[in-house]
């Protein structure tokens, strides 16, 4: 897979109309079995997972080779949700780009939106001012939990656990009230702007922010006691899908992937950016790489950003909100690569500008994308029921894998 | 022509009461089975924080048929490379299995079918079991990967957890010697305690077992929605699928019948013969009315006053339940429906309290994988019940020779269930131990289970 995905694609949808019967492409080779009408008869069996399926998160399609139930190739078919969103950049300014990447990853938005806004405040050589910058952490923080919370519980209904995912979703719902009463949209917020915020926090946000770190405390709790310790949970996720340091580092992987590899790397720390110079926090690292040390570096990420939450509501810098910058946007000609780490791993936005009001390219590194190159490699050699664990844990939003 | 018609008068004036019972059990069942689902839904929901069904009639009470109506008129869909006259027997085939299953259970002492056959428990095992063979069908005939492999997994978990829970019934009738239900129930009444205090152990692997058999949560691996979207049923739809539903939750209640009849004393009141705890005939009652109560005290609050008028109406019909209950305790009059009536409340009751446990199940763990599934099967349950078994008969053998009876058989049946358990540990141990080096190798040819 990669860039070329597509083309490649394109491609087989031509072969397979022209002649039904020869599916599959590299991976999965010629040697498919799905002509054999005996299914019980069949060596191996190719099934088609996706990309309407229970437990796919969104449009993913996989085509699993299987012998009985163990897997011996799978490929992912993606573009499902393909909006050509690094096209549409190039077709709109600076500022009305910023509302689209808030589509990428929509359980993220506030993440997109930071990442897009830095990079272009970069290219402008603009800073936001202090204040904006404290209130763009807390937002952001809040909504790498938001972000993990639903990862969570739909992990954890993948697995079988049913009851995870709505106490999750009690509390994303307190997040996504802070959102709405701070800018008046839940999930696509397009909360910030370039060169610092639109709207002034509210009166309580300083508030609500501390009540709901209070009470998520306990509550990640609660979800650490139904699964933790539970066998089961322990049973069906350790040593599934591990992935090592050196193949993370391979493929590209980043974020509570990469980290739960053993790699200590998070651009927070790295490459400072917003306000996280300010606060104490740890990154959390796992030491063998399987879908139980990712489960415990994200628990142990949610607990994390409540931290930084905590420190950063203590003090919010008075001052203007918004930096000078004009009306009509137009940086110098140059480029400009930005990362963040956005809960998924890191989001790099590369924009190169000729000058004019629009960007002359945007290009976007999504995190769900990277990371599902690893997809195969933890997969192979697994169980059906494992394949869903390892999707779950990759933790992809396809609108950002697709965008 | 005359011959047929007397024939059929003559078979009719005998068995017009099994007849009868067994139209009420067709007609009721799917009734029952719909509020049990209700009532799963609501726990859910209740566990969850949230309110579950609420739109269809108060408090969602009529939610059940307005899912059976809506199956009813769904579109009748057969895919095309199906095998259409098998597509269409199976789940005929799983559903009157788990119906003609419950013929042979004896709700309360006076509501039994097939009176007093002599293999009763057998009986019941035997049929339900037979369900398996609309799974398989099912899977077969619908021509799909997903259904394939859910009714592959679905048999081989059958045949699997069938032998210990069959194992484990083995030590639960060692201290009865019938197979006859009511004989059962009768011993337990007889030594006045229930086989539960004295085969610990097997009632335990009988309760994993039954999860399994039944393919409920966490052993629901042949429907396991997230991994085979839903495993056998994929291709089915509208009724078809429904009578699939119905005998997933008809075999539930069967398995906890049976577990009631073996092990929790069947219809018995608990301490049946102990006059001090006579106070437990008003429990019954008080429980209706206290529902009864909770309804009322929720009427005023319904939006309409077409679902005030339905509340009270469910008010009063607990209220009469309750009257029906009280009046064999207090009435000298009704003192012959006593045993029947107070005996069906406390099995509904028990089973009731068994479907819970699965549903609390269900809600509370994620899902084993099919080779763990397997391993616990065939590595713990299965050698835990052969040697629970041989312990159990030597318990028996050794209190029959003191001669002990009832609460005194604790003394050697006590040390038997913790023999066992200490197997149960050893095994474990050993499991851990050989399955350390050989975590991923294992589970290749777990069919052949």
């Amino acid at each position: 897979m990669g860039a070329g995905e597509f083309g490649n694609r394109e491609r087989a949808v031509k072969r397979v109309a022209a002649e039904p019967e020869t599916e599959g492409e590299t991976t999965l080779s010629s040697e498919a079995t799905t002509e054999n009408k005996t299914l019980l008869g069949a060596d191996e069996l190719i099934i088609n997972m996706g990309p309407q399926h229970p437990s796919t998160h969104g449009v993913l399609r996989v085509k699993l080779k299987l012998d009985g139930e163990r897997v011996i190739g799978s490929e992912c078919i993606i573009g499902y949700l393909h909006r050509g969103v690094e096209k549409i950049g190039e077709n709109r300014t600076y500022q009305q780009f910023a509302p689209y990447v808030d589509r990428m990853d929509y359980v993220a938005a506030v993440s997109n939106g930071l990442g897009y806004c830095e990079a272009i405040e970069k290219l402008l050589v603009v800073e936001a001012p202090p204040r904006a910058r404290v209130i763009r952490t807390i937002l952001t923080e809040l909504q790498r939990i938001a972000s993990h919370l639903l990862w969570l519980g739909t992990h954890a209904l993948d697995i079988g656990a049913l009851t995870p995912l709505f106490y999750c979703m009690r509390e994303r719902e307190e997040i996504l009230k802070i959102f709405e009463k701070y800018c008046g949209a839940r999930l696509t917020t397009h909360a910030f702007r370039i060169g610092g915020l639109q709207y002034e926090a509210y009166d309580t946000l300083e508030k609500d922010v501390e009540r709901f770190c209070k009470d998520f405390e306990s509550r990640v709790a609660e979800y650490e006691t139904l699964l933790t310790q539970n066998r089961i949970w322990i049973g069906r996720t350790k040593g599934v899908g591990i992935l090592t340091a050196e193949d993370a580092i391979a493929f590209g992987v980043t974020g509570p992937v990469l980290r739960a590899s053993g790699v200590k790397w998070d651009l927070r720390k790295a490459a400072p950016y917003a306000a996280y110079d300010q606060y104490k926090f740890e990154i959390p690292v796992g030491t063998t790489g399987d879908t139980y040390d990712r489960y415990l570096v994200r628990m142990e990420e949610m607990r994390q950003s409540r931290l930084i939450c905590l420190q950063a509501i203590e003090n919010i810098p008075a001052g203007p909100i918004l930096a000078k910058v004009g009306k009509v946007l137009k940086p110098p000609p140059g480029e400009v690569y930005h990362a963040i780490e956005a809960p998924k791993g890191e989001l790099g936005y590369y924009v190169v500008s000729d000058g004019t009001v629009q960007p002359y390219r945007v290009r976007i590194r999504p995190p769900s994308f990277i990371n599902l190159q690893a997809f195969d490699r933890m997969v192979r050699g697994h169980l059906v029921a494992d394949v869903v664990a390892i999707i779950g844990t990759i933790d992809i939003v396809l609108g950002e894998v697709d965008r | 022509m005359q011959a047929v018609i007397q024939a059929t008068m003559e078979f009719l004036k005998l068995y017009w009461a099994p007849l009868l019972c067994g139209l009420v059990i067709v007609a009721v069942l799917p009734l029952v089975v719909g509020y049990i689902v209700l009532v799963e839904r609501k726990l859910m929901a209740d566990m969850q924080a949230r309110l579950g069904p609420m739109r269809v009639g108060p408090h969602g009470l009529l939610q059940p048929i307005a899912d059976a109506v809506k199956l009813l008129i769904k579109e009748d869909i057969i895919p095309d490379n199906a095998d259409k006259l098998v597509f269409w027997l199976a789940p005929v085939l799983s559903v009157g299995a788990a119906l003609l299953s419950i013929a042979g259970l004896a709700i309360g002492p006076a509501f039994q079918i097939a009176k007093d056959i002599n293999i009763g428990i057998l009986f019941v095992v035997g049929v339900s079991a037979m369900g398996i063979f609309g799974i398989v069908l099912g899977g077969w005939a619908s021509n799909s990967h997903y259904s394939l492999m859910g009714s592959l997994r679905s048999s081989a978990q059958l045949v699997s957890y069938e032998t210990a829970a069959g194992m484990a019934l083995v030590s639960g009738l060692l201290l009865t010697g019938t197979l006859n239900i009511k004989a059962i129930v009768e011993a337990q009444s007889k030594e006045g305690i229930w086989f539960v205090m004295l085969a610990p152990v097997a009632f335990f692997i009988y309760l994993v077992a039954s999860i399994a058999e039944t393919n409920r949560a966490p052993f629901d691996l042949p429907e396991a929605e997230s991994e085979l979207v839903a495993g056998y049923m994929t291709e089915f739809s509208g009724f078809r699928w429904s009578l699939y539903f119905l005998a997933e939750y008809t075999n539930m209640i069967v398995v906890s019948s049976v577990a009631t009849t073996l092990f929790l004393g069947g219809w018995l009141r608990p301490f049946a013969d102990v006059h001090l705890f006579n106070f437990l005939d008003y429990v019954p009652p008080l429980l209706m009315i206290g529902v009864a109560g909770y309804c009322l005290s929720r009427t005023p609050k319904q939006p309409s006053g077409v679902q005030q008028i339905f509340m009270l109406a469910v008010a009063s019909l607990c209220f009469v339940v309750a009257l029906v209950l009280v009046a064999p305790v207090v009435l000298p009059i009704a003192k012959p429906f006593y045993a029947g009536i107070h005996g069906g409340f406390w099995f509904i009751f028990k089973v009731s309290a068994y479907i819970y446990f699965f549903m609390w199940l269900r809600f509370t763990i994620p899902r084993y994988r099919f080779d763990q599934l397997m391993r616990l099967g065939w590595q713990f349950l299965i050698p835990l019940s052969i040697v629970n078994v041989l312990v159990v008969g030597v318990a028996l053998i050794v209190s029959s020779y003191f001669n002990l009876h009832g609460w005194a058989m604790l003394l050697v049946t006590t040390p038997a269930a913790i023999i066992a358990l200490v197997v149960a540990l050893m095994i474990l141990a050993a499991g851990q131990e050989s399955q350390a080096g050989k975590e991923n190798a294992a589970a290749s040819d777990f069919y052949a289970g």
